[in-house]
């Protein structure tokens, strides 16, 4: 058995994530009027990383300091018969959600299936006053009907291809790879 | 019994009449099954150790209830007494919001005299997806295994093995201490029917505990030393054997005293209950020979006196409370790596 070959291509270096996280920052500022009253949460594992330096930024440019969060939506799964390793990792939220503005983080937006998972696991810790999301790429094929409210770059993909968010945190290195089979 | 038989690949094979051992666990393709620790290879133990800290969040939280085994039925099919164990279960399956259906030999169709296959058949046409079972035989769940499409979780089988308290005994040690691997680990007591000690032993020195066992003479497993201690490359090889058990606790860091059954008296394996406290229970005087941040385990249920100190078991070393609550968020994450693809499921 051949192995296929896999085409890879960088759609994103160190500096465009850096910009495209910090106009993230700004958008979020903006949109909730100086970022008073909201919590940072990312899903596992790469929205982590990118929900603290989102809550850095925003730090840096208001006088702001917003908690940040994990959430693991293992448990939470529509498709736990269909894929997907089953190393969980800890839910950490660090305040009181009821009554806040929680912005969801991810690194990759495609089906909307782990939002979907992720909005479940939150209400077990409380209700929102409202929940907005960002994600470092947007790479389309909803299945079901969510938005991101904060989208770092748009890249129209097909079913044949893979988006690699990578981060200094856990990878070493930012950038976004685009794999085809 | 042997030690060899220790092997959840070896009962099943002996059924079938042929006698192996299993030194070298492989990993396994999918996991549907949980019978005992020595086919998990080192990963997988980790994998359900990791999962478990995840579970011991969920449990700490207001509302105690995720949907990830909703739709799914576990049966616990309990032929010996239980409390913890059987609880636990039921605790695990219903947080993760399975649902769970509990059933005892005592006021069941097996007082009637059903075997254990048509009732596990019984139990399948009603879509188990998963039996959790009790059962004084070594190897029933083995057996059970073998003709079912549901997952099967042995929760002890004779004096053979008790895989899930193996499991939330290393999750303890590794709360407490950080890691399980060069872990001193003091085994004492009824060694050769605790099928508690047996899983240890697996789980243990799979993950590179120091692994020490103190017991009478009587209470040990006679073929230990010239079966699978002595074969080169077994996993039993390193396990010390001590019979002074002031001598084993010597720089412990894990003391697990084992229930001492008052049978054993009886059987002839010990003169009086009395001596065997005098000369091999855990008291605090003893303690101190072990480490300071020493962690006394004990599985239960405690024959205080006798093979523990009431000071100890309820003294700032003991985390045997602390088993029991570790014990539910380690089965929840036994149950949700049985339906999870990765690990295999139905």
């Amino acid at each position: 058995m051949t192995e296929q070959a896999v085409e890879t291509r960088q759609i994103m270096d160190a500096d465009q994530v850096r910009r495209a996280m910090t106009r993230i920052a700004h958008e979020v500022l903006e949109r909730t009027g100086g970022a008073k009253d909201i919590v940072l949460v990312g899903l596992h594992s790469r929205g982590v990383p990118i929900a603290r330096r989102l809550a850095t930024l925003i730090s840096e440019f208001e006088d702001a300091d917003p908690p940040v969060g994990s959430l693991d939506i293992g448990l939470y799964r529509d498709d736990l018969s269909t894929g997907g390793r089953p190393i969980m990792r800890p839910t950490h939220i660090p305040v009181a959600i009821e009554g806040r503005l929680v912005v969801l983080v991810d690194d990759v937006l495609f089906t909307g299936r782990s939002i979907r998972a992720a909005m479940d696991a939150l209400n077990d810790f409380g209700r929102p006053r409202r929940i907005q999301l960002a994600v470092l790429i947007d790479r389309g094929h909803r299945e079901l009907p969510i938005r991101a409210d904060y989208v770092g770059k748009n890249v129209p993909t097909s079913m044949e291809e893979e988006v690699k968010v990578r981060v200094q945190e856990l990878d070493g290195v930012d950038e976004v790879l685009i794999q085809r089979r | 019994m042997t030690l060899q038989g220790t092997s959840s690949q070896a009962a099943a094979s002996r059924v079938a009449g042929v006698q192996t051992i299993n030194p070298n666990a492989r990993p396994q393709a999918g996991r549907r099954h949980v019978l005992d620790l020595d086919d998990f290879t080192p990963q997988e133990v980790d994998d359900v150790l990791q999962n478990a800290v995840a579970m011991r969040e969920v449990q700490q939280r207001a509302i105690r209830k995720v949907p990830t085994l909703r739709g799914k039925s576990i049966f616990t099919l309990f032929y010996e007494a239980s409390t913890r164990t059987r609880a636990s279960f039921e605790q695990a399956g219903k947080i993760l919001s399975a649902d769970v259906i509990n059933v005892s030999s005592s006021g069941s169709s097996v007082e009637k005299g059903e075997t254990l296959y048509d009732t596990a058949l019984t139990l399948q046409a009603m879509n188990a997806d998963m039996i959790v079972i009790r059962h004084p035989h070594s190897g029933a769940p083995h057996f059970l295994a073998r003709h079912l499409d549901a997952s099967v979780i042995n929760a002890g089988d004779g004096a053979h093995a008790h895989p899930t308290q193996a499991l939330l005994d290393m999750f303890t040690i590794q709360q407490h201490l950080g890691k399980i691997k060069g872990v001193k680990v003091v085994i004492v007591g009824d060694i050769l029917y605790s099928r508690v000690a047996r899983s240890n032993l697996w789980g243990l020195t799979k993950m590179g505990a120091d692994v020490t066992l103190c017991a009478p003479p009587t209470l040990l497993p006679p073929d230990f030393l010239n079966g699978a201690k002595r074969q080169k490359g077994h996993p039993f090889a390193g396990v010390k054997i001590e019979n002074n058990v002031e001598k084993a606790l010597e720089g412990a860091d894990v003391v697990m005293a084992l229930r001492l059954q008052l049978e054993r008296m009886k059987a002839g394996h010990l003169p009086t209950l009395r001596e065997y406290s005098r000369i091999w229970g855990i008291n605090p005087r003893r303690m101190k020979l072990a480490k300071p941040n020493a962690l006394v385990m004990h599985p239960g249920p405690i024959n205080e006196g006798v093979e523990i100190d009431p000071e100890v078991a309820h003294g700032a070393a003991s985390v045997i409370e602390e088993q029991v609550t570790n014990g539910v968020a380690v089965r929840m994450a036994i149950l949700y790596t049985l339906v999870t693809p990765a690990h295999g499921g139905k």
